[in-house]
């Protein structure tokens, strides 16, 4: 009985030394993975910085200005005045849609063959 | 296990038979069993002492082999978690208030030499040279062939003159890791955001420190891991901060002035919308820092927040509010105005000579200096000092720039009879714009006191109560008149009701004795919309001279004015204010009921 008891004792320890070691691994497999993440995710922000820097610089306004003056042919862009605000009652009313054509309309003129109903 | 008997009956016989002794069959046996019995205790203590050893021996084997692999490896710290947050760059970036860039920082390398390592030193430098043109290859040359080991070369590569040196292919240049500081817009801001520049470094890295404005101010703020990488949020306002600098630069070309600061202000929030100081400078090449001479040469000089100057006549809406307030006098009392005031030695006069009386509000109107000394005598000295003090003009902005401290208001060593005279007008008493920003935002949004504030806030700042709402009224309605009828008639902006007060100050001469005639510091204190008031705004130009007619002139209603003006009408819609047009009475229509 005794000899069981030892026997099972054995095994249930190395059963956990089985468990905690492939935890242990787990872990380990876990956190350079989350390291790896990491770095990738610094080294996307780094490019989201620079691209964030390139955005700011490519719209700063000295930048815009000079690009409204050298296209102002084709865009016609004015520094905001004053007299560009309007009122909501000059702006006319959405023209509606046109209403889809459900009955077919004759567009041609030629006869209409005989023993052929037209609409 | 089968027992031998001690004494087996079959030989005890054949013994007995025989005449042995039978005893020594029995002496015989107990010996070999006590030999038996040794025997396998023997092996057992064998087994056991060899088990022991062999324990022994792997687990100090396993300790000298575990002692032995952490010897020889490189020391690393024992991880148990993941780490933080791995997007904190090491300094914040900052923005204006609409979330725009203003400072970021650039991921970029520096370059150093390990000389022992090159292979042909005299071509790696050449080659450097032609590629760095501020670098001399001699003292490069000189550098790799001596004893030293390591050399710095650059800063800051670019990605283009990086791939340049990597072509070089000697094995001696190597590259570091830098970041550095970016701002994207160039020169706008420049005077706030003032700049950054390297703090220790390494050959890993580099430590990022502001030198001057907000990045000096806030430096330990950006660079504290704690904000998670959060953007300082500016007052400023990118798009109005370039509108503003642009007209302010077209200004002092067209009024061949010296120097320019504007300071455009929420007079409720206290917030600066735009802030502007010119000449400026480029951060991301930040000039040195003058030597010898007068730093208010310097573009470094910010003319906002440090240049104090006597501001002229734009303090006597001061002066002329604190007396409504005391009760001395209200909008149509009667002011003599009979020049010149004699005091001691000392004459006022009035630009033009106004007759013997004015109303108190012809007094701002016409700007009349008398007027305005004789209501500040009657305020008094101390009445006189505290209200000034309670607007702020006593002591430096509390604004958020390393350079506030230094703009300290210059007072009057002895605040005689005459100071109070001179100050009420504005001489005497040098300040900032920025001050006289503030000071008008608390005289006009209704009389509380305001702190002006670069970093964005939502809310009104409701300080302590200088004068009652109505008194504040009154104010705005004076300064309003001043550029209806008054000296500042090119201040109109159609639909925006703009008010202000003009102030043209003779510029002291530098050694003292006395003021220049040919050089001012003309002023442009305004307010918009008069009727509901949201800004403020100062204009001020050093030495403007306006030369379209027969004589230079140099007064702000000339110069600053029409500079403040057109800056309204471009900054105006941009802050989202309409402009309020007359709408036309419905004729013919009477509401009636019975």
């Amino acid at each position: 009985m005794r000899s069981i008891l030892f026997v099972l004792a054995g095994l249930a320890v190395m059963a956990l030394a089985f468990w905690s070691y492939q935890e242990n691994y787990k872990t380990r497999d876990t956190l350079s993975e989350v390291r790896s993440l990491h770095a990738q995710i610094g080294a996307n922000h780094e490019r989201l910085g620079m691209l964030r820097a390139e955005w700011a610089y490519l719209n700063r306004p000295d930048r815009l200005s000079d690009l409204a003056e050298l296209n102002f042919e084709r865009l016609g862009l004015l520094p905001l005045m004053p007299d560009a605000f309007g009122r909501v009652d000059q702006i006319i009313y959405p023209i509606p849609d046109i209403l889809p054509i459900i009955v077919p309309i004759e567009v041609d003129s030629a006869p209409v063959p005989a023993g052929e109903d037209s609409l | 296990m089968i027992r031998t008997p001690l004494r087996p009956l079959a030989r005890i016989l054949k013994a007995r038979e025989k005449g042995e002794n039978p005893d020594a069959i029995e002496a015989e046996n107990v010996r070999l069993r006590r030999e038996d019995v040794r025997d396998r205790s023997r092996l057992r203590a064998e087994g056991r002492l060899l088990v022991m050893g062999a324990a022994f021996a792997i687990a100090y084997g396993a300790i000298g082999v575990r002692m032995g692999a952490l010897a020889g490896s490189a020391p690393e710290e024992p991880q148990a978690a993941s780490i933080g947050s791995p997007i904190i760059g090491q300094r914040a970036d900052i923005t204006d208030r609409n979330g725009r860039i203003l400072a970021t920082n650039l991921e970029t390398h520096s370059l150093y030499a390990h000389p022992r390592d090159m292979v042909d030193p005299t071509r790696a430098a050449r080659e450097l040279a032609v590629i760095f043109p501020e670098l001399d290859a001699d003292d490069l040359i000189k550098d790799f062939t001596g004893s030293r080991k390591f050399v710095w070369i650059r800063r800051q590569l670019s990605p283009e003159q990086m791939q340049a040196v990597h072509d070089i292919g000697s094995p001696g240049l190597v590259f570091g890791p830098r970041e550095m500081r970016l701002y994207p817009n160039g020169a706008i801001a420049s005077h706030i955001l003032g700049g950054a520049s390297y703090g220790r470094e390494g050959v890993a890295s580099a430590e990022v420190i502001g030198v001057a404005g907000i990045e000096r101010k806030f430096d330990d703020y950006l660079r504290d891991p704690a904000n998670e990488g959060a953007p300082l949020e500016l007052s400023i306002d990118l798009t109005i901060q370039a509108a503003a600098e642009e007209v302010l630069a077209g200004g002092m070309s067209i009024m061949n002035a010296k120097g320019a600061a504007s300071v455009l202000m929420d007079l409720h929030t206290g917030e600066i919308i735009s802030m502007a100081s010119l000449p400026d400078f480029d951060p991301n090449d930040r000039p040195q820092v003058l030597l010898t001479g007068d730093q208010s040469d310097s573009p470094l000089f910010n003319r906002a927040v440090q240049g104090v100057y006597e501001l002229g006549s734009t303090f006597k809406i001061f002066a002329v509010a604190q007396s409504m307030e005391l009760g001395l006098i209200n909008p149509d009392t009667l002011i003599n105005t009979r020049g010149p005031l004699q005091w001691g030695k000392f004459r006022i006069r009035d630009f033009h000579d106004y007759g013997p009386q004015l109303s108190a509000t012809d007094v701002i109107v016409k700007s009349s200096n008398i007027g305005t000394a004789r209501i500040a005598m009657e305020i008094g000295a101390e009445r006189q000092q505290s209200f000034l003090r309670e607007l702020g003009f006593m002591e430096a902005t509390p604004v958020e720039l390393q350079e506030a401290p230094s703009g300290a208001p210059l007072l009057p060593r002895n605040w005689s009879e005459l100071s109070t005279m001179t100050i009420s007008y504005g001489h005497g008493l040098s300040s900032s714009p920025l001050h006289l920003a503030a000071a008008y935002s608390s005289i006009l949004n209704g009389g509380t006191r305001v702190y002006p504030t670069l970093l964005k806030r939502e809310t009104p700042q409701n300080g302590p109560r200088i004068i009652r709402s109505e008194i504040s009224a009154r104010s705005r309605s004076m300064l309003r008149q001043v550029v209806e009828r008054g000296t500042a008639s090119f201040g109109e902006v159609a639909g925006y009701e703009v008010g202000g007060k003009t102030g043209s100050a003779d510029k002291p001469k530098e050694n003292g004795g006395g003021y220049y005639k040919d050089k001012v510091i003309a002023t442009f204190a305004s307010v918009f919309p008069a009727n509901d008031p949201k800004y403020v705004l100062i204009v001020t130009f050093d030495e403007p001279s306006e030369n379209s007619g027969a004589r230079p002139r140099r007064t702000a209603g000339w110069t600053a004015v029409p500079v403040a003006a057109e800056m309204i009408r471009r900054v105006a819609p941009l802050l989202g204010l309409r402009p309020q047009v007359d709408t036309q009475e419905p004729i013919g229509v009477t509401l009636t009921s019975n």
